[in-house]
């Protein structure tokens, strides 16, 4: 897929409330894109909540029902029910922040993965509540400032997509707001697929992570280049490197962290000598994530 | 009161949270002579604020522009510069 | 119509596939339980076409039926105590959200410690929600009741979701029988077209459910206000096509039980009324003017109704079968409050009752009655605590 290839037709509307350089707002505008604006959208309490603005005006162009926190992978499921009963063919995609999946939406995330639903859910994940004023989340990676770790987080964050795909669904894949053009070729192929599809999104935040709204793209790159999120799919089980994350496992290949972490605020005081440990946890963890890795790749890419 | 809708129920818009371009402190200015219509900065823009015309040439549209620099930052050809606002 | 032995679970399950549900959406709690193993096999043997949705929980239960009326489907739910507790969150999400979704609560007590018999503090507890409040006496109106839910919840004029009430064990297994309306009786009554205001439609996209801004929310509040008055009116409109159809018709928002010339009142809500009814048949006997006023909907409160009908009595005994720790008595207050702005107002006396299951006679009726008599006459304690074991030395 080229980017000219991509449909000119826009479903997510300008001048809405999102932050300058939002990278949920970008996420929302290639899924659009990617699924022609014919879905419809669940959003539990987040930034999306906000972004959509005030009644009686909203950016979108495909129907969103939003939905209390904790509530959305079950309220798609019944959103599903209804349009099966009325014979629609309408994609339900799951629009979730990492709060609303990680932690207080997991339980109604792992009972419709469980079930089998036919949904797809998106996570973006900007790794806090930021929202609320960028409290720390279960995603939110080891050493991070957020203002309820002031700080850095002390412990690893879940590794959601996993969690996932130990449901056994038919598809989960990782993204990034900084590879629209893969995002939308999962999305597409997230879409094609009956039962429960997860897609986990990385998206920067300039806001929460201290950086100029400019590098939303060039931080999610870095991301990507140094290892420290990683471009996957797992299809039926069988895990595979996509994207620029392909070959990473090398370490030779990986650009050192610090190209990453030096480009945020949030990680300032890891370069501090005391706090020397924290940036060592969060290499620890890096290498260990891609250890693991190798190691699956080697056996054939078999998760589960 | 009776023309409101049984509970909040929006309806799709431009400019849902009014004009944004308000909130720019630099615009993004196109050099189109060193444009190459590779369209990455209408690949990346969140808002979005560059529209791209028939021939896959782009112009910003400074109404809702909010003025972040992602695409003066992704430009591959460097043919947007960032430029401050004066009122 | 045909008659067939049903306990009151069943009688929902029944109701359920004569309305012809699309979806159900269901977590297991005693003793809710046998309403969806019942419906879970309508579905699987195919005498239901709905798609039935086995949630890990009744917060996803409300929420599968709020993404279900959502889209257009009728939906229903059915929970008990803790687990309507846990979905209360989703209860006030359906209720702002104006989605005519249909909920049984069996009802039963709220722990700790732990009590899996019957009282009404889970169902009081979401009388805020926005939820029409109905409660049932017997298995046959937990059948009737179900099928006019549905009626009442869809209305254009209403669009609110309603919660049938059933009392735990008592009610819910309880075995009567019972006139089951032919499904041609129900179609008639129940169209399956309804409005649809509130669909999600690719076609005609919209938010359902935005940031409404301090200029806004007070308006969507009021009209939420207003379905819960003109649902007052359409409840009683319904009962009366309801009794046109079967034959059956139960009052509306009040039954009342030989108040035509009662000095006394004894007002009850939910399946006790039997009882309340054979304590009053005693007391006319020994000469008392009694007559019971059963409130089978709670939320729209029947204030104008049942100031009404408390005109003429001199005294009333409100026995409520719930608690709000710190208030005397919820049923009391609420009652009493409708009854402040007439003219002529009785005496109110307050009991609490059958707590956690506990055992309440007739005999227990008719000693409230002759408590409140004896109380408007020598000015004693205007809530009492009926069978509580050693009184007040239990502290």
């Amino acid at each position: 897929m080229s980017v000219k290839s991509l449909p000119k037709e826009e479903y997510w509307l300008p001048g809405h409330a999102a932050c300058s350089g939002c990278p949920a707002s970008l996420g929302l505008r290639m899924l659009g894109k990617a699924l022609g604006g014919r879905f419809a959208l669940v959003v539990p309490a987040g930034c999306t909540t906000v972004i959509q603005g005030t009644f009686p005006r909203t950016p979108s162009r495909v129907p969103i029902l939003n939905i209390a926190f904790a509530a959305s992978a079950a309220a798609a499921s019944g959103l599903k029910a209804a349009f099966e009963v009325r014979n629609l063919d309408v994609p339900v995609v799951v629009w979730a922040g990492d709060g609303g999946t990680v932690d207080i939406g997991l339980q109604a995330l792992s009972g419709a993965a469980e079930r089998g639903e036919d949904i797809l859910y998106i996570c973006y994940d900007n790794e806090a509540y930021q929202n609320t004023g960028i409290q720390r989340s279960g995603a939110t990676p080891i050493g991070a400032w957020t203002t309820t770790t002031p700080f850095g987080k002390r412990e690893r964050r879940k590794e959601a997509p996993l969690i996932v795909a130990a449901h056994r669904v038919p598809y989960v894949a990782t993204a990034s707001v900084a590879y629209p053009l893969d995002f939308v070729e999962k999305v597409k192929k997230a879409a094609s697929k009956r039962g429960f599809k997860y897609i986990h999104l990385h998206a920067p935040c300039p806001t929460g992570w201290r950086f100029p709204p400019s590098k939303t793209i060039e931080v999610g790159k870095a991301a990507v280049e140094t290892g420290m999120w990683v471009l996957y799919e797992v299809e039926n089980g069988l895990l595979k490197l996509t994207g620029r994350s392909t070959g990473l496992w090398d370490p030779a290949k990986r650009k050192p962290l610090e190209d990453y972490l030096k480009l945020q605020g949030r990680f300032a005081h890891l370069f501090k000598p005391e706090n020397r440990w924290m940036l060592e946890e969060l290499k620890k963890h890096v290498d260990e994530n891609w250890s693991r890795i190798r190691a699956t790749l080697e056996r054939g890419g078999r998760l589960f | 009161m009776s023309n409101l809708p049984l509970t909040a129920i929006a309806y799709p818009a431009k400019g849902s949270a009014g004009r944004t371009g308000l909130w720019r402190t630099e615009r993004p200015v196109i050099n189109y002579e060193r444009c190459v219509k590779c369209l990455i900065c209408w690949l990346y823009c969140p808002e979005p604020a560059v529209v791209r015309r028939g021939d896959d040439s782009v112009e910003i549209d400074y109404d809702y522009c909010k003025g972040c620099g992602i695409c003066a930052n992704e430009c591959p050809a460097k043919a947007i510069t960032m430029v401050e606002e004066v009122s | 119509m045909p008659r067939v032995v049903l306990s009151g679970n069943e009688a929902v399950a029944v109701g359920v596939k004569l309305s012809r549900v699309n979806v159900v959406a269901a977590y297991p709690i005693t003793p809710q339980t046998t309403i969806v193993e019942k419906i879970a096999d309508y579905v699987e043997q195919g005498e239901l076409k709905a798609r039935f949705i086995n949630v890990e929980s009744e917060h996803s239960a409300m929420a599968a039926c709020i993404g279900a009326a959502a889209g257009g489907a009728r939906c229903f739910t059915a929970t008990s105590s803790q687990g309507l507790l846990y979905m209360g969150e989703m209860v006030y999400w359906a209720g702002g959200a104006r989605l005519p979704i249909v909920m049984a609560v069996v009802n039963r007590a709220l722990a700790p410690p732990w009590s899996i018999w019957c009282d009404h503090n889970d169902a009081l507890s979401l009388r805020d929600a926005g939820w029409i409040q109905m409660w049932a006496e017997s298995v046959q109106e937990v059948l009737d009741m179900m099928v006019l839910a549905y009626k009442v919840a869809e209305n254009e004029r209403v669009l609110l979701p309603v919660m049938v009430n059933l009392d735990g064990f008592l009610l819910s297994h309880a075995y009567e029988p019972v006139e089951v309306p032919t499904q041609e009786t129900v179609d008639l009554f129940l169209p399956e077209k309804r409005p649809a205001p509130y669909w999600i439609d690719v076609v005609d996209p919209k938010s359902y459910g935005t940031i409404a801004s301090p200029d806004t929310y007070m308006e969507f509040r009021f009209k939420l206000q207003a379905a819960m008055d003109e649902a007052a009116r359409v409840i009683e409109e319904v009962d009366a096509e309801w009794s046109r159809m079967t034959g059956r018709s139960y009052g509306g928002l009040l039954e009342l039980y030989k108040c035509e010339d009662a000095e006394v009142g004894l007002v009850v809500v939910g399946s006790w009324a039997g009882d309340a009814k054979e304590a009053i048949d005693r007391l006319r006997e020994k000469g008392v003017r009694a007559g019971v006023i059963r409130l089978r909907v709670t939320r729209p409160f029947p204030s104008r109704s049942l100031a009404s009908v408390a005109e003429s009595m001199d005294a009333v005994a409100v026995v409520d079968r719930s608690l709000s720790p710190g208030l005397p008595s919820v049923l009391l207050s609420e009652v009493r409050n409708a009854l402040y702005d007439n003219g002529k107002k009785p005496y109110v006396k307050g009991f609490i009752a059958g707590l956690g299951g506990r055992d309440v006679t007739p005999l227990d009726f008719e000693a409230a009655v002759e408590s409140t008599l004896k109380a408007k006459e020598d000015g004693g304690s205007r809530v009492e605590w009926l069978g509580l074991k050693g009184g007040r030395d239990v502290c």
